[in-house]
């Protein structure tokens, strides 16, 4: 078997061939681990001479620890010392496999097929030092960077078999066998992230920090209406502002209906030799804009309009089944309600921005992206390149949350690169971040439900309506699409006997983007809302409530996706009951909310205490327990945890994007307001240990946040908040 | 042109005074740790010490640290040191983005309170957003930092 094929066989590749090897600049960044020299059993490893090893990841690093986890599961399999471990980052290329960082899928879809290039890897060190002894392979045994000769109790240290090592063939893959959970070392285990040093001393390099020499800097004002474009403009203010190079007009860029691409939205860009004389330059600009049929919009006439719908018969989606009519003319009691949640912008903490450099008909681009191979394919057609002669680099993420899934502003500054003939850098300010962004959809949602006289529930009718994400690539899309409905609304984890799932029109006016855990943002926060106001309802206690609703041990099967287990989500709520000590004494003003929503496979669920003193609320305790089946780096998966409680605190407390006459009315962190040091609680995870395959862990922990936290208010002071953010409740 | 010392180094350079600090740093000088985040003192990822005082960079202009001696996350100072051994200990980062000026503000902290409770860290640390959500890492990280410094001593 060629090396090269080897990625192919396991599934990796999406056909590719090992491209021209375009080595970028960059020594962080790779294309190929080649060099004639070391030990390269395949696309993701290399031994060197001194025994360093150098792992490739091929997902985009953004807070989630991937670079740790994929290269400890590599080097847990080879039985590589951590010490000797470091990792770089591949470019977009589809020699490496899906590189798509989104869904929570990257340790899901990729640990199994990692785990078995390190044990590739590990296998032909054995078979080297066997051969060296003149020994049966089946008696020496690779352990934290030798391989042993058991009988003998020789030793061969990993660094000096790599002469060697580079002639033994690649073994088949039946060859290789993987490591039982007892015998991992990293896997499972606490690590550090790998980037930890560079974190505490301002070396890691995001998109922001590339620097080329010559490097422009741009900054581009856009319409404020989505879609709107430049009438006219006045550029001699701009023009005489230090720095100040050059003021370019953009024409939008946008793909062709279904294209999976992003294109840009257009404008006034200002090159100058630094990013506070572009942005000096920029807000000098007099633009006159020829603003869109967005102009418009109102979000929030818009979400009247919403509610309205939903409050209405509309489209019946399956899996609808039984007569939710007859239950709700049958039941002891029925309960309505209506929630809405606004938009959401994503606010990472480095803002868009991308380093791009076309010359001789090549690109190279440097940035922050979450999907390098669609930047790649999206630069390759918009700028008709050959795709070799396209090289996307990627930096660390600050942050991402879904928003570098949508590559705009790389596109932008490829387009300035290409019009000023150098190296050029797109920096967004706050500002561009907040308002010219890919929005959270805005929701309604409408339920109604009735219970027994047992207080068990019955009937379920759910309608939602939300733009949708699809609206992106197919105008008039203006309906939740199969994706969207798959989390959280049509795949209840309830048993009721009569169910009704309808979805209502909802049109965009803005670009509608995923954030993340997506729609579960809102089905999370309905369902769970809901679910509260019918055990508040039943009498009983919320969490027996919610064990009964979730019914008895069942697994649902699906082609292609994990099985969804009815007792691993009770598992779950049994854990955080125990955790939070449930049911106890509470401080006067005090109370406490559950939730459980079951995303990319995973179980979460969640407990939070609040207390509402003089109708400000303090979010003072939240307890999370997620099963996603085997994890690799435990801490960082408590992290992650811990990271989303405080991210669906900012949806409940502060979460509002408005738009009036087609513009968003947020501007920066004063107005679109974060959770702050003084907002986060005391926070509690625990993990479920168990064999079963690994699943998300980035996304599943946001969506029973906002909604434990106002099914404890409601615990402490009887108010149902059934409209987010709290903000604008006053409660904050 | 105009001296800015930094980190106990010198660097000429040729901008307006109005110029905020963190663009001289990151743009002309090139010291890229310094990270922007909001542009209006509203985040706390710009964050550098003008004579050992907790400032913002991306408000501050050039002209205001001029004769004085400036930190960033490149420098180094007893009590960061503290705070850095106790940030990797615990692990605090998640995209890191946030963390030079967390680490910053935490060092200006330690400098002015020996050993600060939970309130006072809240009430120094509060001007710094981290979207990850590592605040309560953090102020695990800041009780560890003082706990080493007290090993030490
Ligand atoms: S960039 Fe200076 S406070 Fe945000
Ligand atoms: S670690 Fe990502 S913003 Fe703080």
């Amino acid at each position: 078997m060629k090396r090269r094929d080897f990625v192919k066989i396991f599934g990796l590749a999406s056909g590719g061939l090992i491209l021209g090897c375009n080595v970028s600049s960059d020594k962080l960044m790779v294309n190929s681990l080649e060099d004639g020299i070391s030990f390269v059993p395949n696309l993701f490893i290399q031994l060197q001479k001194d025994g360093k090893v150098t792992i490739v990841v091929t997902r985009s690093e953004m807070g989630q620890g991937i670079r740790t986890s994929m290269a400890s599961a590599i080097a847990d399999e080879m039985e590589a010392d951590w010490n000797f471990v470091s990792v770089k980052q591949a470019t977009g290329d589809v020699k490496f496999g899906d590189q798509n960082t989104d869904g929570s899928r990257s340790i899901r879809t990729l640990l199994h097929p990692m785990r078995k290039m390190g044990a590739m890897a590990k296998i032909i060190l054995e078979k080297t030092a066997a051969k060296k002894w003149n020994v049966s392979q089946s008696e020496c045994k690779a352990e934290n960077h030798y391989v042993i000769h058991v009988k003998s109790n020789q030793k061969l240290f990993f660094g000096d078999l790599v002469d060697e090592a580079r002639k033994i063939a690649i073994p088949n893959e039946n060859e290789l066998t993987l490591k039982q959970k007892k015998d991992f070392k990293y896997i499972g285990k606490n690590l550090k992230s790998i980037d930890i040093k560079d974190f505490t001393t301002g070396k890691a390099i995001y998109g922001l920090d590339a620097r080329l020499p010559n490097m422009k800097f741009a900054a581009i004002t856009r319409c404020p209406v989505t879609y709107g474009t430049v009438k006219n403009y006045d550029d001699s203010d701009a023009k005489s502002i230090f720095g100040v190079e050059k003021v370019v007009k953009l024409d939008p860029l946008k793909p062709s209906v279904g294209e999976q691409f992003f294109g840009m939205l257009g404008g006034v860009a200002v090159v100058a030799s630094n990013t506070w004389s572009a942005f000096q330059g920029k807000n000098n600009l007099d633009i006159e804009w020829n603003f869109s049929e967005n102009e418009s919009y109102d979000s929030s006439s818009f979400n009247d309009t919403l509610v309205k719908r939903v409050e209405k018969q509309a489209k019946v989606v399956p899996p609808s089944k039984g007569n939710v009519e007859k239950a709700f003319k049958e039941g002891n009691q029925v309960v309505e309600a209506t929630y809405s949640m606004p938009h959401l912008a994503h606010a990472p903490m480095e803002v868009p921005n991308a380093v791009a450099w076309f010359q001789d008909q090549k690109c190279e681009v440097w940035a922050p992206v979450q999907n390098p191979q669609s930047v790649r394919a999206e630069i390759a057609r918009f700028f008709e390149l050959e795709l070799e002669n396209v090289t996307v680099n990627v930096t660390l993420l600050g942050g991402a949350f879904g928003r570098k899934s949508k590559a705009d502003f790389v596109i932008e500054a490829v387009v300035l690169s290409k019009e000023v003939k150098a190296p050029v850098q797109v920096v967004w300010s706050r500002e561009d971040d907040i308002q010219n962004g890919f929005y959270h959809a805005q929701s309604a949602q409408y339920f109604k439900g009735s219970l027994d006289k047992n207080g068990d529930v019955t009937g379920w009718l759910y309608r939602a309506a939300f733009p949708s994400i699809t609206s992106l690539f197919k105008p008039m899309s203006d309906y939740v699409a199969g994706f969207e409905l798959g989390m959280g609304f049509n795949n209840l984890p309830y048993q009721i006997d009569n169910i009704q799932i309808e979805n209502a029109k909802a049109e965009s006016h803005v670009r509608i983007g995923w954030l993340r855990s997506v729609s579960n943002i809102i089905s999370g926060f309905g369902v769970n809302s809901f679910v509260d106001e019918l055990a508040v309802a039943s009498g009983k206690d919320g969490i027996d409530f919610r064990l009964n609703l979730i019914g008895k041990d069942r697994e649902i099967k699906k082609r292609f996706q994990h099985t969804f287990s009815s007792a691993r989500l009770k598992n779950v709520l049994l854990k955080v009951k125990k955790l939070s000590n449930w049911g106890k004494e509470l401080p006067n003003g005090h109370g406490m909310g559950v939730a459980l929503h079951y995303s990319f496979y995973s179980y979460v669920a969640s407990v939070v205490e609040v207390s509402v003193i003089n109708n400000k609320v303090k979010v003072e305790n939240i307890y999370s327990i997620i099963d996603c089946g085997l994890y690799v780096n435990k801490d960082n998966v408590i992290n992650q945890m811990e990271g989303a409680a405080i991210f669906g605190m900012s949806i409940a407390l502060y979460g509002k994007i408005s738009m009036k006459n087609g513009a968003v009315e947020q501007s920066n962190f004063h107005d679109y307001q974060m959770t702050r040091i003084k907002d986060a609680p005391n926070i509690k995870i625990e993990i479920i240990d168990n064999d079963q395959e690994p699943t998300g862990v980035g996304e599943p922990g946001v969506p029973p946040i906002a909604t434990a936290i106002c099914n404890a208010i409601f615990n402490a002071t009887g108010k149902r908040i059934r409209k987010l953010p709290l903000l604008e409740h006053g409660m904050v | 042109m105009k001296t800015l010392s930094i980190n106990g180094k010198s660097y000429q350079i040729d901008v307006p005074d109005s110029m905020p600090l963190l663009w001289a740093i990151r743009d002309i000088i090139g010291l890229t740790g310094t990270k922007f985040g909001c542009g209006v003192a509203q985040c706390g990822a710009c964050s550098i010490l003008i004579n050992g005082v907790s400032v913002r960079s991306c408000s501050t202009q050039v002209s205001q640290a001029i004769g004085k001696e400036v930190t960033t996350i490149e420098g180094s100072s007893p009590n960061l040191e503290y705070l850095r051994k106790a940030w990797e200990e615990i692990n605090v980062p998640q995209c890191g983005y946030c963390q030079s000026g967390q680490l910053i503000s935490a060092t200006a902290l330690l400098d002015s309170s020996e050993n600060p409770t939970d309130e006072d860290i809240d009430r120094m640390m509060n001007g710094n957003i981290c979207r990850c959500g590592t605040y309560t890492r953090i102020r695990k990280a800041i009780h560890r930092a003082v706990e080493l410094k007290n090993e030490k001593l």
